[in-house]
């Protein structure tokens, strides 16, 4: 299996590359069809709009107090003994971790599932400071095994299919080829549980952050997160600075739209919440706990009325299951830590529009991202700020702004508009340009790659209707 | 500057001015209004849903009931507490069982690699459960560690039918969570599952492959 780089930059090549690939079409097709069909059944006995409405209202309201919220979640943290540390971007957090585990000599990390962490690239920067870093949520391992990123935010492997997996785990681990799940997933539970065992720093993500409690909350499936946060004697999680909320009974609301939103399940297995390191007399759990908050450009989309809606997310990657073009084109497609919907109206603030240029104008605006997101999101509508702010003609506070205005595209919009206001000149052009419609090219960029070029009537609508009735009123006087 | 004061000083001196923070109304989370005997049926069949396995005993035969569970699934070596009452009367139940009972209040580091080895399942007792997911909360303790009820292949949760609420909510707000948070406050609802192989289901990848929970009924409600 090749291992390929991807960027923001060569969307549209890639985009080619994926949609002229069967494995990928059909492995992401069946996934998504699946995911969608789960998550509308789990819904049917809820009112979903009232809950939709309170989990929004939730996010809100913990975005309005942030910087409050920030503050009593720290005091209260480091109340319970945990310590908190800010970083300003990605690199910063890196720098924290890594010097959290050399200061205890530690040489290898066990990780949970962290979208933060790959939006960092933590793992790279551990290893090049000899630190090993080993995913174990499973679609992470198998993803890290084959040297790839993931592919999605919530299944990371959802790329690969059984024998690709099958493939892969006999390449790297020395297991049989085999189609059956259950052994390789045996497999993978062995080889990690060693690991565990002799990890020295457990590092993991957070769902929520509890400022009222001083509480992190983490939701998962395998238990790996909860191995994670409990077997090495140092844990450390590492967060968005958006993902405090206020109160512990906010909680329940978004814990119920995050598990059916994203898998269709009405519950994950576990639901971990660490409030403390181990206390005298307890027997396990981490000697050392750590909360590291990372802004990387947070602080920025936060400055904006309409951009602020970004922040509310709650990384559930419906948005992407229900995404026609996320579906056809797959994850790693968009060359992005978050692909889909959200990453669309996420990374150009954080990789700036002048990468991320082509990604907010990779849709059709179908709307049923926006549909779907259990937190109401109007990511259509950001998407369609994010191409203003690209062409110049948004209120610039994003980084790259302006970087696809084209001076002969405003010059022809400009001209069109003059002309559309001003009727004798329009009536005067359209009929010049009916007379010279043999000169217009038949071919215009992208637009008649797929389809022929539009070519203008003879004769305009407006010279029928006037030669109609005209015909019209000379047959009813005789 | 520090990177602290610099984030909030950006998040304080916001461009488009204060925000106002919205009231939220929680009823869509809560006044189901279930009686037990449909807390029961819901809970049983959302956990049932997802491989959880479940036993109904009263407070005087669930002894014999684990009896039967550890012979059935041929546990030799259970962890479990020794000062919980349900620990308690499991231990003096079990005394002339072939089974070997683990002691887990022990420091981790002492005995990391015979708990992830040699030790067939963990006994927990569990301080309720929720009927709309299928879930059980336990608050790990000392006596009671964080671990076994993860590390273990089984997972055998002793659960007492009169402590199953309606909603994740409900525990919360009744039982006055946001004032006593312990280290480590758990919900499990069914064994450790993924679904990260072609979204095919498979229990047990990191912790248990089995959890069964054991269901204690007042002696009139059998």
């Amino acid at each position: 299996m090749s291992v390929q780089q991807f960027t923001p930059q060569a969307f549209h090549r890639q985009a080619h590359e994926a949609l002229g690939d069967p494995q990928i079409r059909a492995n992401f097709r069946r996934a998504m069809d699946g995911l969608m069909t789960k998550r509308r059944d789990v819904f049917t006995d809820w009112d979903l709009e009232t809950l939709r409405e309170l989990g929004a209202n939730i996010r809100l309201r913990a975005l309005a107090k942030l910087p409050d919220l920030l503050e009593q979640l720290e005091t209260n943290c480091q109340t319970n003994g945990i310590r908190v540390h800010w970083a300003e971007d990605g690199e910063a957090a890196c720098r924290i971790i890594r010097e959290l585990c050399e200061a205890r000599g530690a040489k290898s990390v066990i990780k949970g599932k962290s979208m933060v962490s790959e939006e960092m690239h933590l793992n790279a920067h551990l290893e090049a400071a000899g630190i090993e870093a080993l995913e174990s949520d499973l679609g992470e391992y198998l993803v890290q095994l084959n040297e790839q990123t993931p592919s999605h935010i919530i299944m990371p492997a959802i790329h690969l299919n059984t024998d690709e997996i099958s493939e892969i785990m006999h390449d790297k681990t020395g297991t049989e080829r085999t189609r059956d799940v259950d052994y390789m997933t045996a497999a993978a539970r062995a080889q990690l549980r060693e690991r565990f065992m002799s990890a020295d720093v457990g590092v993991s993500g957070v769902n929520f952050a509890v400022a009222e409690t001083g509480t992190l909350c983490l939701v998962e499936n395998e238990g790996n997160g909860r191995m994670t946060t409990t077997v090495p004697p140092m844990h450390i999680a590492v967060t968005g600075i958006e993902k405090v909320v206020e109160h512990l009974r906010d909680v329940p609301p978004l814990y119920a739209l995050l598990t059916r939103s994203a898998t269709g399940q009405h519950v994950t297995t576990y639901f971990n919440m660490i409030s403390s390191p181990r206390k005298p007399g307890e027997h396990d759990g981490p000697e050392e706990v750590h909360l590291v908050l990372v802004d990387n450009g947070r602080s920025n989309i936060y400055q904006d009325d309409e951009l602020l809606d970004t922040l509310r997310c709650i990384r559930c990657g419906a948005c992407m299951n229900h995404c026609p073009v996320y579906t056809r084109v797959g994850g790693h497609t968009y060359g992005t830590t978050y692909p889909g919907p959200i990453g669309k109206i996420l990374m150009p603030h954080m990789l700036g529009l002048e990468a991320t240029k082509d990604l907010p104008s990779a849709s059709s605006l179908c709307g049923a991202c926006g549909e779907v997101c259990p937190v109401k999101i109007p990511i259509p509508d950001l998407l369609v700020r994010l191409r203003k702010e690209a062409v110049g003609e948004g209120r610039g506070n994003v980084p790259g702004a302006g970087v696809k205005r084209n001076r002969k595209e405003v010059a022809a919009w400009k001209s069109w508009q003059w002309l559309a206001t001003h009727p004798a000149a329009w009536r005067g052009s359209t009929a010049v340009a009916g007379k010279l419609r043999g000169l217009a090219p038949s071919r215009v960029g992208p637009w008649t790659e797929y389809r022929s070029a539009p070519k203008l009537a003879k004769t305009s609508l407006h010279a029928l209707v006037k030669a109609h009735r005209r015909a019209k009123d000379e047959g009813g006087e005789s | 500057m520090s990177a602290r004061e610099s984030i909030l000083k950006r998040l304080r001196e916001r461009t488009d001015g204060p925000l106002q923070a919205p009231e939220s109304d929680f009823t869509v989370v809560t006044g189901r209004g279930w009686d037990t005997g449909e807390r029961i049926e819901r809970f049983e069949r959302l956990i049932g849903s997802v491989h959880g396995e479940v036993i109904h005993a009263t407070l005087t035969d669930w002894t014999a009931k684990l009896a039967e569970v550890l012979t059935a699934k041929s546990i030799r070596r259970l962890a479990l507490g020794r000062e919980h009452p349900v620990p308690v009367a499991a231990r003096a139940a079990l005394l002339d069982h072939e089974v070997e009972l683990v002691d887990v209040d022990r420091d981790i580091e002492t005995w990391k690699r015979e708990q992830f080895e040699s030790v067939d399942a963990g006994l927990t007792s569990t301080r309720g459960g929720i009927a709309e997911t299928g879930s059980l909360w336990l608050w790990p303790t000392p006596d009671e560690p964080r671990l076994i009820s993860l590390v273990p292949p089984i997972h055998i949760a002793i659960l007492d039918s009169e402590t199953i609420e309606d909603t994740f909510f409900d525990v919360i707000e009744r039982h006055g969570w946001a004032t006593e948070m312990p280290t480590n406050a758990l919900l499990v609802s069914g064994p450790s599952k993924t679904a990260d192989i072609e979204q095919t289901l498979a229990y047990g990848v990191h912790g248990p492959r089995e959890l069964v929970v054991l269901i204690r009924h007042p002696q009139e409600a059998t």
